[in-house]
């Protein structure tokens, strides 16, 4: 009889967790935090099912640690994801991402006529409303809700 | 020594703003001073405008410094593909002071992180114009006697119209009231209507250029509606005419009411409206010289 394989994932001995990812968000997080660089393992769920959200996403990096502006540059697509920090197989720490008051090179500016779309330089847009998330071009002074923001 | 530009006049406090209407007036009386002898200002005009060029170039000349500069791109290594940082780090070489106009928002803010030079935003695309709007409150400092609780009303194009909202940030710290008066395509965008909310400043809008909006204002900033603003040219045929002021609605106005325009004007002024003595559009713009001499010398730290 042919034995039944299953996926067996491993808890963390030390790394992070994050979870409560939007499902439609987990690959964009992946993206953000450069995580397809890492030489260490990582475990990606999709799709998976969770009562609050209905569907989630989460993420297992072993050997990784954060840091706090490199982690709040998710805040803009997956404001709610809880990260637990595990050392020595224990959550050590609990936290939840903050939205930072300015987006280096994260944000593409919708005004086609601004020098950030123009010249080769990183956008920089200041937050102005961290609640409504409107954002404020540093350059061209233009701002953009929430429902406009385009990811670069 | 801190290196200053002059960028937006969101960046400018109320001090530095009453500061540099206290050098303009000083200008005013002495116009003609060696203060830039031996500097080098440049002017670079990446999109052509002889007012605002003449107007800095006098400026500079009347302070006795020099000037370098083109005034249009297309004769300049820009329409060769430079990139705009090389053009000004070139220029940073020769140069004390930049003063330049661009076609693209946010330009200026740019050039003055890539250079140790003092910057001044000429103008850059429909952003900022913030020389024009100290120019502007020069004009209503002289003619009102105050900056503080005036009552302004602008007209015609308030949605595209950058100088209606620079001014608009500039006289936020004089508790001012404005009236705003434009058609529905055209008005105040929401974020300057929640700017104002925030800040607890007055203001009405209207679609009706009517005397009684004129009768209480103390300014009145008319602007051009134009017709390259309009998706459908059905309604700027029907409200090109509507934000017209004549000399005849003007006759019950309040006898301080001074008309400013930033300049140049269609036909949204007519022409009998010159020769009344509260048509202010033309010593308007001779105020931008010594506006701009006070700039000039403010970046420099000149005192």
């Amino acid at each position: 009889m042919e034995k039944k394989k299953e996926l067996h994932v491993a808890a963390l001995e030390n790394g992070t967790v994050i979870d409560h990812i939007p499902s439609d968000q987990v690959f964009k997080v992946v993206s953000l935090l450069e995580i397809q660089n890492l030489q260490t393992q990582v475990t990606i769920g999709y799709g998976l099912d969770s009562k609050k959200m209905g569907k989630k996403g989460i993420l297992k990096i072993a050997d990784k640690f954060f840091e706090e502006d490199e982690i709040n540059r998710i805040s803009l697509i997956a404001p709610s994801v809880k990260l637990n920090i595990i050392r020595d197989y224990e959550v050590v720490e609990k936290k939840l991402v903050h939205l930072p008051d300015e987006l280096l090179g994260l944000v593409k500016c919708n005004n086609p006529k601004c020098i950030s779309n123009c010249e080769p330089i990183k956008s920089n847009f200041k937050i102005i409303d961290k609640e409504a998330v409107t954002l404020k071009c540093h350059y061209c002074e233009m701002q953009t809700k929430k429902e406009d923001i385009v990811l670069l | 020594m801190e290196k200053k530009s002059f960028v937006s006049i969101a960046d400018c406090s109320k001090e530095d703003i009453l500061h540099l209407i206290r050098k303009a007036e000083f200008f005013e009386q002495h116009p003609n001073q060696k203060l830039l002898e031996g500097k080098v200002c440049a002017t670079l005009f990446f999109e052509p405008s002889t007012r605002t060029r003449l107007s800095f170039e006098t400026a500079v000349n009347r302070l006795n410094g020099k000037v370098i500069g083109f005034s249009d791109a297309a004769t300049t290594s820009s329409s060769k593909g430079e990139t705009l940082k090389d053009t000004i780090k070139m220029v940073s070489n020769y140069a004390d002071v930049i003063i330049m106009r661009h076609y693209l928002e946010g330009a200026a803010r740019y050039a003055s992180e890539v250079t140790n030079m003092p910057v001044i935003n000429a103008g850059d695309g429909a952003n900022q114009h913030p020389s024009q709007t100290l120019l502007d409150m020069y004009s209503i400092y002289k003619t009102q006697g105050r900056l503080n609780n005036l009552t302004i009303t602008m007209v015609g194009d308030l949605k595209y119209g950058r100088t209606v909202h620079s001014l608009l940030t500039g006289m936020s710290h004089f508790n001012p009231t404005f009236c705003f008066v434009a058609p529905e395509e055209l008005r105040l965008p929401d974020i300057y209507k929640q700017f104002m909310d925030k800040n607890g400043i007055r203001y009405r809008e209207h679609t009706d250029f009517s005397p009684e909006v004129i009768n209480q204002s103390d300014i009145l900033y008319m602007t051009r509606v134009q017709r390259e603003r309009f998706t459908d040219l059905m309604e700027y045929e029907k409200v090109k005419n509507v934000y017209v002021l004549n000399n005849k609605m003007l006759d019950d106005s309040k006898e301080n009411l001074r008309i400013l325009h930033p300049l140049p004007r269609v036909n949204e002024i007519a022409y009998d409206v010159d020769d009344n003595p509260k048509a202010y559009y033309f010593e308007q713009a001779k105020n931008g010289v010594y506006a701009r001499q006070a700039i000039i010398c403010h970046v420099l730290n000149i005192n």
